[in-house]
């Protein structure tokens, strides 16, 4: 069951909503059906899901209809047709006292302007969720507190909203949310009103958040820079539809139009991009127990002069060059020792964003190793392949033939193996 | 001229109309009459009842919880100078009729005001009754008064409130429009009722605004209740009303003053409390 499945829903804003949604089943134009019933239609034909855990961003222009989405989700907006469902369950056949316990228990949300009680101190703003739920006056405090303390607000819970600053005030909003222990999180343009330093601050502590809270997270933003560095999929609304939905690599390797792709340029790949987009299959590679005459037939072989050298369980144990290996060929050693080790080979974690790739890889002779929690060895990335990609091009570069960049958003970033440009 | 030529007799309807309700719903009139009157006695009794000394004594409290020690002393030593013009009496009886007809015109026009801020069309109903009730001269409705409730402190009161309740209704529903949507969404994402928004959000967020018509409402009321003096009210105003009509101009002077005494008392006393709510409100 996903956390939140939206189906077929419409959204008109007028007397004759329903008028509307009926023409626009039958194929007309928004503007035809805006026209012709007087109407605004706000969200045209929305379906996806949203699985447990996952970031899902929602992106459009301002009036590209995704507020409005977001207020479907818990039915602030009440959907024109369609359904939402939450953990399985339609908000549409809810009563208004259901719907109220679902958005106190399951559902909350942070909002763009921080929507604050400013009457109220930073703890009973923090408290809202749980007094409407009536929890008893002791745990609600508590619980209140445990929130301010996640997002870094712990001695300020006796102040008033008014007295901080833009981005803590954005974290009392975070924390209210987050205090109903409510799974499913909507975050309304949440970081836009921010400074752009303490806006990036705020994108990456949410981004840490996540990975102990793992919500699930519905995040609005106009900015795809945000949307890509938040998003484990990313929708992307214009007038009303969703024009594209995928991850962050299907996106900027497939813009399904000109609308985003005219967003795609002015995406920072440095910050949105991450080391396991980019890698590439490790082909020069040899296993440790195998001695140094097979390591220079492998260069040999493969045209390099580096190797990454792995035990049977693909687990990164160091690096040989081409001058250690005809070294030990001449001191006749008959395993391969003396080697450059594992912490001295420049190495990444797969969600690593390039732009922390990038003085690594300057620094190193040898392709960046791309490694997880237990060294095992995920991939490389080859220098040219971070220029490149940096560089504007797509992913997999010269590689790419013209019709394949224009394929239809869908397939992820397969990376061709490149022989031959192991060491620069 | 041709719109001479018909005279339209508004005077008559409303003649027709007057005599309707006094033949058909005298009831209603002798219990708010009875109501009101006991409310007015009993305020006023109450007053009178300790020494004036004791008064004095609790308004200069009341001024000092408000402001402070300097308008504490001004306080005292105004009332001190309205009981010794030997207006204590007259002083007591209009200020219980400006607070029973302040507070039924809050208890009317607050709520009024409240379900105007949820109802755009009760709004645009409402608006017009407030604009005549407003600009309608004030000494107009005493005479419906005079022929509904008789002569006296109840007509006095009822015209009191027709004419000082607009800016309860207005100021309360334009605070309640001001409070930020966003504010409003927040508490309605979290799963509160729109009681509880109303009260534990919007209400409070408001109330500087609404202290600010509660103040206009008292300030309006102890206008009208010197003018009602003439239907026999009482008061000060009657005290004015005799200096008017003898053409003596100290007696006159005296009732004046004591009026300006007590609306500086309310005025300040009320507005300290709106600036209190914004404080609150404006952290």
């Amino acid at each position: 069951m996903s956390a939140v499945e939206v189906r077929d829903v419409y959204k008109v804003f007028g007397a004759k909503a329903d008028a509307a949604v009926e023409m626009l089943k039958a194929g007309k134009t928004r503007e035809e059906v805006a026209e012709a019933t007087n109407t605004v239609p706000a969200v045209i034909d929305a379906s996806f899901t949203i699985e447990r855990g996952e970031i899902f961003v929602v992106m459009g222009l301002s009036g590209s209809g995704k507020s409005t989405l977001v207020r479907c989700l818990n039915l602030m907006h009440p959907p024109t047709s369609g359904s939402v469902l939450i953990d399985g369950q339609d908000l549409m056949s809810l009563t208004p006292a259901e719907l109220r316990e679902v958005r106190s228990e399951k559902i909350s949300m942070v909002f763009q302007h921080f929507g604050l009680f400013p009457h109220r101190t930073v703890l009973e703003n923090a408290a809202w969720g749980l007094e409407v739920r009536k929890v008893p006056e002791a745990e609600r405090r508590e619980r209140a507190a445990e929130a301010l303390g996640l997002v870094g607000l712990a001695g300020w819970a006796d102040s008033y909203p008014g007295e901080l600053s833009g981005g803590m005030q954005q974290r009392v909003g975070l924390a209210r949310a987050l205090a109903t222990d409510a799974d499913v999180l909507l975050m309304d343009e949440a970081f836009s009103a921010l400074d752009p330093l303490i806006r990036s601050e705020m994108q990456e502590q949410l981004v840490s958040l996540q990975q102990d809270l793992e919500k699930t997270i519905v995040f609005i933003t106009h900015d795809l820079n945000e949307a890509m560095f938040l998003g484990d999929r990313i929708a992307i609304m214009k007038a009303g539809r969703i024009v594209q939905l995928g991850t962050t690599e299907e996106i900027l390797r497939a813009p399904a139009d000109d609308y985003v792709r005219a967003f795609v340029q002015d995406v920072d790949r440095s910050r949105v991009l991450t080391a396991s987009a980019v890698m590439e299959e490790p082909v020069a590679m040899i296993l440790r127990r195998e001695g140094p005459s097979a390591a220079l037939r492998e260069m040999r072989l493969r045209q390099t002069s580096g190797l990454m050298v792995v035990d049977e369980r693909k687990r990164l144990v160091g690096a040989a060059t081409d001058d250690d290996v005809v070294r030990m060929i001449r001191s006749g050693a008959d395993k391969l020792e003396h080697l450059m080790t594992a912490d001295e080979v420049a190495q990444v974690g797969p969600d690593t964003p390039l732009v922390d790739c990038l003085i690594p890889s300057a620094e190193s002779r040898l392709p960046l190793a791309v490694v997880d929690d237990d060294r095992t060895l995920l991939g490389v990335i080859p220098r040219v392949t971070l220029l490149n990609v940096l560089g504007g091009n797509d992913t997999n570069g010269a590689e790419c033939s013209p019709d394949e960049t224009s394929a239809e958003g869908g397939a992820a970033v397969t990376t061709a193996a490149t022989d031959g440009e192991a060491v620069s | 001229m041709v719109l001479n030529a018909y005279r339209l007799p508004v005077g008559t309807w409303v003649d027709s109309a007057v005599d309707w309700m006094t033949d058909n719903l005298e009831w209603l009139f002798d219990a708010v009459s009875a109501f009101l009157k006991a409310l007015i006695d009993g305020l006023e009794s109450g007053l009178l009842w300790p020494s004036a000394l004791v008064v004095v004594a609790i308004v200069a409290v009341l001024a000092y919880i408000a402001k402070g020690w300097r308008f504490s002393l001004l306080t005292a030593a105004s009332f001190a100078v309205i009981a010794m013009m030997g207006l204590w009496d007259e002083a007591m009886s209009t200020l219980s009729l400006v607070l029973v007809a302040s507070s039924v015109a809050l208890l009317v026009g607050i709520p009024l005001g409240i379900i105007a801020a949820r109802s755009d069309r009760f709004s645009s109903m409402l608006r017009p009754v407030l604009d005549l009730m407003q600009t309608m001269p004030s000494l107009v409705y005493l005479i419906p008064a005079i022929v509904f409730f008789g002569i006296g402190k109840v007509p006095g009161v009822v015209a009191t409130v027709v004419f000082a309740l607009p800016p309860a209704a207005r100021l309360t529903e334009l605070g309640l429009r001001q409070v930020d949507p966003e504010v409003v969404e927040a508490g309605e994402a979290f799963g509160a009722t729109p009681m509880k928004i109303l009260t534990r959000v919007q209400v409070p967020l408001a109330l500087p605004t609404i202290m600010a018509g509660v103040n206009q409402v008292i300030m309006l009321a102890l206008s009208m209740v010197v003018i009602a003096g003439m239907v026999g009210a009482g008061g000060l105003g009657a005290v004015i009303f005799r200096g008017v009509t003898r053409l003596d101009v100290g007696l006159g002077f005296e009732g004046g003053l004591g009026v300006v005494i007590m609306a500086v008392f309310l005025d300040r006393i009320t507005a300290a409390f709106g600036d209190r709510a914004n404080k609150r409100v404006s952290h």
